[in-house]
């Protein structure tokens, strides 16, 4: 990928005051008025994100259910035509390659949603494993809005989509919005209740105005990928380059709920299998800064003076009003309550390991979506 | 954004966008409008201590924003003798009024016509034109 693309709504995004960040080669907006203002909104009412920068792969034909239980650490075989599971992608260590959701459009047609930095990673992986499938990708052809929070089903409804009720989280079905064809699912990486659309790039323009349109009497506001990442923390997600690298498995990263362990026959499940039997040297625990300062990416974690870790995504939470984190530490170090300190410019501040969601009240991830 | 309302006339700007304002020999310093509009929505700010001897453009403390960490630097010489304990459970008010409540601190100022070297408000204005062009 050369230079920089821009989403098709660049302008609509400019025009409503955004502030650009370059992300995986993708001019995105970042904050349009204020993070802690969009982070609220789509807690309490709701909010709109334009993440079109993310990739979207086909996987279709005879083997493409066989293929991608092989490439993924969730079930697949099981997954119903119109559901979404998490998963992950190993390599041959166990290593993650990337975290996906997967769709199950049809018996023989799967679509995998994947992070945008990892795109041609991905396809290369894929097509190195796969057999009698076809893959396309279709990054570049889709746009992805993530409409979020607890006033987007009437948002919805409000553009004529009925019968939320029965579209329960990890499920998706098809939706036309003015004419548009679209695929509305119920899932989303902000620890509240909200929806995907996934739709072509020649509709995206139409669509986020009709949306908008009928979503400011709810008081639906534009989000940027800064609340998006303050929002995702407060539910405790991993954030692929961050919580997820090809050197840390999913089950250092806590996610054994996505990995069929027992079943295996993925690639990575040797070495996942030895790691859960002999225990991790390192985990992913979450924990909240006791003293004043904010926790920050790379930072190290400490006890006794001695490094046992580092901070791998932290922020001043809004919801909760303090600093927050997640990083790994040496396992003796992971259980709850656990005490450590962080290294801030140099000064030990205290924290401690908690439980996650930080905030409760975002929802567990369903059984649906788990294994 | 450089819209001359947001830079009063009678204070002093540095490049590193901080302002100074001259009340014989104190000098209160804080963040100009247009360094807490890039920093967005600031959760964290720290201080020196009182009695702390700081020389121009050495760093007196840091600001944190949800998403970024900044540097402070002050923009003249001298003792500080006052610091904004408010911002500690209030940093937002940095956004909100960066010239009144939102100060930093006050410096007994050591280096007499330090301040010639600093930009005027027009000056300061020019200057993040230029930013936003690039």
């Amino acid at each position: 990928m050369t230079g920089t693309n821009q989403t098709t709504l660049f302008d609509i995004h400019k025009a409503a005051g955004a502030r650009f960040i370059t992300y995986a080669g993708f001019s995105m907006p970042v904050q349009y008025t204020s993070i802690i203002a969009e982070h609220r909104t789509v807690r309490e009412s709701a909010g709109i994100f334009d993440v079109s920068h993310m990739g979207q792969i086909n996987l279709s034909g005879p083997g493409a259910e066989n293929s991608l239980e092989q490439l993924l650490t969730c079930r697949v075989s099981s997954l119903p035509i119109g559901a979404v599971r998490y998963g992950c992608m190993c390599n041959k260590v166990g290593g993650t390659i990337d975290d996906i959701t997967l769709y199950r459009l049809e018996t023989d047609g799967f679509f995998l949603c994947v992070n945008a930095a990892n795109i041609s990673k991905n396809l290369k992986w894929i097509l190195s494993n796969t057999s009698n499938t076809k893959v396309v990708n279709v990054s570049l052809e889709t746009s992805l809005f993530a409409l979020q929070g607890p006033k987007s089903p009437q948002i919805l409804e409000a553009i004529g989509i009925s019968n939320l009720r029965n579209l329960k989280r990890f499920r998706f079905r098809t939706i036309s919005v003015g004419g548009c064809q679209a695929l509305l699912s119920r899932t989303g990486y902000t620890g509240t209740d909200g929806f995907e659309i996934y739709l072509s790039i020649a509709d995206s323009k139409k669509v986020w105005e009709t949306i908008f349109a009928a979503g400011e009497v709810f008081g639906l506001k534009p989000a940027g990928l800064g609340a998006r990442d303050t929002l995702r923390l407060e539910a405790a997600y991993p954030l692929y380059g961050q919580e997820l690298t090809e050197k840390l498995t999913p089950l250092q990263a806590g996610l054994h709920r996505f990995v069929k362990l027992e079943e295996g026959g993925f690639i990575g499940h040797k070495s996942l299998i030895e790691q859960a039997s002999e225990g991790n040297s390192k985990m992913l625990v979450g924990f909240q800064v006791e003293g004043r300062g904010i926790a920050r990416t790379n930072y190290p974690i400490i006890h006794n003076g001695r490094t046992i870790g580092h901070v791998t995504s932290g922020t001043f939470s809004p919801t909760l009003q303090r600093s927050i984190g997640l990083g790994y530490v040496e396992s003796r170090f992971a259980d709850l309550e656990t005490e450590f300190q962080v290294l801030v410019r140099n000064r030990p501040i205290e924290a401690k390991v908690c439980q996650t969601p930080f905030v409760r009240d975002a929802p567990k991830r369903s059984q649906e979506e788990q294994n | 954004m450089s819209n001359s309302d947001n830079f009063p006339k009678e204070l002093y700007y540095s490049k590193e966008d901080e302002w100074v304002r001259l009340t014989n020999d104190r000098a209160t310093i804080g963040i100009t409008f247009y360094a807490q509009e890039q920093l967005g929505d600031i959760v964290f700010v720290e201080l020196p201590e009182p009695g702390t001897v700081l020389s121009a453009k050495e760093t007196f403390g840091v600001i944190e924003s949800v998403k970024a960490v900044s540097d402070l630097f002050s923009p003249i010489s001298g003792e500080v003798i006052e610091i904004n304990e408010a911002l500690t459970e209030r940093p937002e008010l940095v956004n909100e009024n960066c010239y009144g409540d939102g100060w930093m601190l006050v410096l007994r100022i050591s280096e007499e016509k330090q301040h010639e070297s600093l930009l005027t408000a027009a000056e300061y204005c020019t200057l993040i034109a230029e930013r936003e062009q690039s």
